[in-house]
Order: structure tokens, then sequence, then C-alpha cells
């Protein structure tokens, strides 16, 4: 007993070691006294336009899809799921719900991230891997793609994302994610979703890629084979995804691995505000998110192939997300607008 | 001169499904029934012999060696909560083991299983579809799954080892209808608890359902692991909400606790890890099953939770006291 607790007391103390450095190299940064005026300023200007831009779309209300055409798109859902009788497939993916969520998901989609959306339709019919970069501590770039799809596709398509198994083992969040067609991250999961012609999402940065700190934004973290390989064994197109925006939602200063273990937790971010908001410094900032879709590529080839012989592959998705990720930083005006 | 008639055997037939078998077997033409349980057997057929001894005794080999058993339908696991640890080791593993062996030393040909499906056990990362060789995690959480898990990996040994008899271990969902198992006994519960923001998939499998694959699975050529799966699956409060009865929320730090209380103060009977059973899911593959034997389930969910809720009611109490302080879920 008094073992364990002398062992938390040591932990606690390397958490605060950890902090202190990194804050400190973090400050370093920031010193420069002509620079940090210039970003303020930019920030500032961008923040006041963007809030008034917020301000607009809920006072018109137009953010909101008309009630028909959401039913519409409900309806197709419904058509092309098999559900069982009791209204979720075997997922537990529940096409009626959408009804319940669908004014949260807009507002994040429409209002807060104002998302402008680049190349849609070329997200084709039937089976087809989504591969994306993954950033922003929180998934809303899972959340703003799968809207994209539901809502300005047509016809609409449920996304199914491969989720990490830590999010759908709580409470509330994984029974909405498992309601909203969104499953745990398993291979076997993936290709039964293909098998029923399901457009599945896959971040192959994982974790890794969502939790890294601000200071690395916009350069994308190893990815992960197991995409490459079931596409090539399930002979599906992958279709190239690249959000901007999503990294300057919430600033990670670093991250705080040994709370993380302690916690059990994938990661803990640090943010400037944490001191004064708590876990609400993990909500977004209202960023503008622009999600671009790339043209579907196919590969063929051995799904047992050797290591090298897949990350040859991987490479290539990767160039593709990370070329539209440069030409949407060289696009885009700023952070918020 | 007559064919001679099957000759079936069928251990833990005082269980309710074990009853259930029985009569279905009895019904058959050219099928003998014998059955072995240390209960008693209420409303037998009169055609069916009941052999009330432990299958561990050596009476029970007379049996074997003196007729020519054609099948072994070995229901007669148990699953008590408030049995302890070594009775429930050696009343299921030297059980199993014992039947295995008559079977081998006697020359019988068939011999079905009945496993659970809870041998897999609920995870947060289960895949939807569990698949027959996947891993036995039933009981990293919960120990009393332990000997249900050594019982079905025991059985699984003797494919390779007496490839002569057809050995075949079902795990089925869980089976809900008459049966006084922890599903049925909690959708007959007066408020059925739920763990707030909670609420997995869940499959369940009607007791006719459950009798007629046992069936399917003794037809001559079967053999191997099987999944049993009934209807599809749905989320635990769409089950719940088919009993018509009101929920009551916990949240899901707090009921281990409190169960484990209820449990020691004999005021509920559902050990505190069987919780994880309405927290995570735990959904079976149960094609294999029907693709090998062309088996179809025939029962709906609810008819599945009116069965289970009709037999509260009549015939489960009256059961219960027979049965008394030994009973065996199955």
């Amino acid at each position: 007993m008094a073992g364990s607790v002398v062992d938390n007391l040591q932990r606690l103390q390397a958490v605060g070691q950890t902090i202190g450095h990194n804050l400190a190299t973090q400050l370093a940064h920031w010193t420069e006294p002509e620079r940090r005026r210039t970003i303020a300023e930019q920030v500032a200007h961008e923040f006041s336009e963007a809030s008034q831009e917020v301000a607009s779309l809920l006072l018109s209300n137009s953010w909101r899809t008309p009630q028909d055409e959401l039913e519409r798109r409900i309806a197709h859902l419904l058509a092309s799921n098999n559900q069982g009788p009791h209204g979720t497939d075997s997922f537990g993916f529940a096409p009626t719900e959408v009804r319940k969520y669908a004014p949260a998901l807009e507002f994040l989609y429409r209002v807060w991230f104002r998302t402008e959306v680049h190349d849609i339709q070329r997200v084709p019919e039937g089976r087809c891997l989504l591969i994306s970069n993954h950033s922003g501590q929180l998934p809303f770039d899972g959340v703003a793609i799968g809207a994209a799809l539901l809502l300005d596709r047509d016809p609409p398509r449920m996304v199914r994302s491969m989720v990490e198994k830590f999010a759908t083992s709580l409470p509330f969040f994984g029974t909405f994610c498992n309601r909203m067609g969104q499953v745990t991250g398993l291979p076997d999961n993936c290709r039964r979703l293909l098998e029923s012609e399901e457009a599945v999402l896959v971040f192959p940065e994982g974790a890794r890629g969502i939790s890294k700190p601000f200071r690395h934004r916009y350069r994308m973290t190893a990815f992960g084979q197991g995409f490459m390989r079931l596409a090539l064994e399930s002979k599906v197109p992958i279709v190239p995804i690249a959000v901007v925006g999503a990294e300057e939602q919430t600033v990670n200063l670093l991250n705080m691995e040994p709370l993380a273990r302690l916690l059990n937790m994938p990661s803990a971010p640090l943010t400037p505000l944490m001191p004064l908001l708590g876990p609400l410094a993990m909500l977004p900032a209202p960023v503008k998110y622009h999600v671009y879709f790339g043209e579907p590529m196919e590969f063929s080839g051995d799904a047992n192939d050797d290591d090298a012989v897949v990350a040859g592959k991987v490479a290539k998705v990767r160039a593709a997300i990370q070329a539209m990720l440069d030409r949407g930083l060289a696009e885009r005006r700023g952070i918020f607008i | 001169m007559a064919k001679r008639k099957t000759l079936a055997v069928v251990t833990g037939v005082s269980g309710r499904l074990g009853q259930l078998l029985a009569r279905r077997l009895h019904r058959e033409p050219d099928t003998r029934v014998i059955g072995i349980d240390r209960r008693p057997f209420l409303r037998k057929p009169s055609d069916v012999e009941h052999l009330r001894i432990d299958i561990r005794r050596k009476a029970c080999e007379d049996l074997f060696r003196t007729r020519r058993v054609d099948v072994i339908y070995h229901l007669g696991l148990m699953h008590d909560p408030r049995q302890g640890v070594s009775e429930h080791y050696t009343w299921n593993l030297l059980g199993t083991k014992q039947i295995l062996e008559f079977a081998q030393r006697y020359d019988v040909p068939k011999v079905v299983i009945l496993s659970t499906g809870d041998v897999y056990g609920p995870q947060s990362d289960n895949p939807a579809y569990i698949g027959e060789d996947a891993p036995l995690l039933g009981a990293q959480r919960f120990a009393g799954m332990r000997d249900l898990i050594a019982v079905d990996m025991f059985a699984q040994s003797y494919f390779w080892k007496f490839p002569e008899i057809e050995t075949v271990v079902l795990r089925p969902a869980h089976i809900v209808g008459g049966v006084r198992n922890a599903v049925s006994n909690y959708l007959r519960l007066q408020q059925i608890p739920v763990l707030l923001g909670f609420d997995p998939m869940v499959q369940v499998l009607h007791e006719e359902d459950a009798v007629s694959a046992i069936l399917a699975a003794a037809r001559p050529g079967v053999r191997g692991v099987f999944n049993v799966v009934g209807a599809d699956a749905l989320p635990l409060r769409t089950l719940v909400g088919l009993t018509g009865k009101p929920t009551w929320e916990v949240p899901h730090l707090l009921l281990p606790g409190l169960a484990r209380q209820l449990f020691q103060l004999r005021l509920a009977d559902f050990p505190a890890a069987e919780l994880d059973y309405i927290r995570y899911s735990a959904t079976l593959d149960g094609a294999r099953l029907r693709t090998v034997t062309r088996w179809t389930p025939q029962y709906s969910v609810e008819e599945a939770v009116q069965a289970a809720l009709r037999a509260g009611i009549f015939d489960g109490g009256v059961e219960r006291m027979a049965a008394g302080a030994s009973h065996v879920v199955r």
C-alpha cells in the first residue's frame, strides 16, 4: 500500500519535471517580441472575422439542412444498409439515430468549423477505403469527413470509421459511435464492412497522428501498413483525403505521457488554457476546415507481401495526401477564415 | 428384424434445456433416450430412462459398458455462481473428462458438448463477429469462467487425440427462454438495471432453437467447434425494452461495488463480473454452423423474451424449488 503511494508520487514528480522542462523549451520559441506581435495581431484579426461569420450563420439559421432533405438522406441510408428487425446492423449502426444527432453534427460542420469541401464527388459508390491525415487532439476531422459524405454528397453515404478502442470503450461516446456506424478499429471489422460495400475511413497515423504536439503541425507521422494490406486483400480503391485546419484547433504544447499512462488514455495533451479551464481546454477553437478528396487510387498485389513492398504503396497514398495538404495550406487565407 | 434404435445419452437432463432435448428426442420414432442427472426430472415422458447418478460415479460407467450408446449430449455443465470453485472445477472438468473417456473406451461415435459463447468474454475491443478461432478471453475479468474454458479446450483436444469420435463443441449465444440462466433471470427482474451510457449489442438464442441446433450438430459427419447464433444482434436497451419493464440506470463506477455487496448478502444472483455483459459486446459469428448443417433459427428475439417472461410466472418457481440448492443452470 505504502509502496504504491510512493510509486504514484514519484510518477507525479516525473510528470512535473517533464512539464517544466517542456514549457521552458516552448517559451524559448516565443521570446522574439516582433514575431509574437505579428502572430497575435493576425490571430485577433482572423478571430473577429470568424466570429462575425459564426454569428451571422447562427442568426440566419441557414446552416440547418431542411427537414425534408434530411429525411430523404436518412431514407437513402435505410435503403442502402442492411439492418435487422430492430433497426441496427450487426455493428450497431442505427440510421434513424442520425435524426437525433444531425443538429449537433451540422453545427460543428457548418457553423463551428465552416467546412469547405473539395471534390467530394470523387468518393465512389460501393466499397472503398477513405484514408486521411489525422490531427487536432480530438477526432473532429473524422466528424467533418463523416458529415461531408452524409450531408453534402449525392447520394449520401455513411462513413464507417475505424475508431481507437479506447474511445469505443467510453460510456456515452462509445454508444454514440456505435449507433452512428463507427466501429472499433479492428482488421476483421474493416474486412466485413468492405464486404458489405461500405466506405471505411482509416487514419493510418492513428493516435500518434492526432496527438502530435503543435510544433509538428502538418508534418504527418508514420503511416501504418494495415490499411494497404486490407485494400490489396479486398481489392478496394483508396480515396486519399486531406483535412486542413484541424491542426490548429487545439494547441498541444506537450504530451504528458506519464499522466496518460496513469489514466490509461492514449494521450494526455497539455494546452495553454488547461490550467484555467481544465478538460474544457480540449474543446476545439473555431478554426476553418478544408477537406480535400483525392482521385481514387487502385493498387494490386499480394496482401502478404514484404513490408518493403507494401511500404512503397503506402508511400504513394501518403504523398497524395501530402500534396493535397500543401495545396490546402497554400490556398487558405488564414487559420480561422 | 426390427432396426436397432439409436441410443442417446443426455447429461444434465433435468435442466430446462436437457428436458426440452429429451422430449424432442423421445418424439423421434427410432431413438431411445437415457438421461443422467442427480436432480429429479419433473414431468418425464414415461419411456425416457432417468439415472439419478453423478457422472463421476462408477455406476455411470456401467451404463456405457452394458449398452451400446450412439450419441452423447453433454449438457450437464454447472454454471451456478453460488457453488464453490472446486465444486465447479471437479464437476465440469472431471465430468467432461469422464464422458469423453467413456466415448473413447466404449466406441461412442458421436459426442456433442454444450459449451458456451461466454468463453470469448465481453470486451470493448471485441470484433462484431467473433469467430470460432478467436482466443477464449472470457476469464480475464471473470474468474468464474475458467472451468468452462478449460472444459471447452479439453473437449477440443479430443478432435486430434481421437479423430474416430465425432466431437462437436457448441458455443451458443445467450440462451433465453424457460432456462434459469443469467440472461433469462436478468430479463425476469422487476426493474432491469442498465449501465448509464452503455448499450452493447447482444445476441439471444431461443431455447427451442438451441435444442434444434444441438440436434443438427448431432448429425453424422458434423464435427468441430461451432458458435450458435439465433436472431440478429440488437442493442441491450432494445432487448430490455421488449420486456416492457422499467429500467434502472446505474453509473458503471458504482454498480460493481453495489453488485458485490448484493451478491454477498444474497440479495442478487449476479456476480459483479457478469456486469461486463451489460457493458461490452460479445457478438458471435454464427455462419459456420449454418453453412455446415443448414440449421436455421426459427424464433425471433420477441418470442425468446416472451418465453423467458412466461417461465418466470409459471413453471420456473416450481422447478427451482424441486431442484433445491444444486441448480445446474442448463
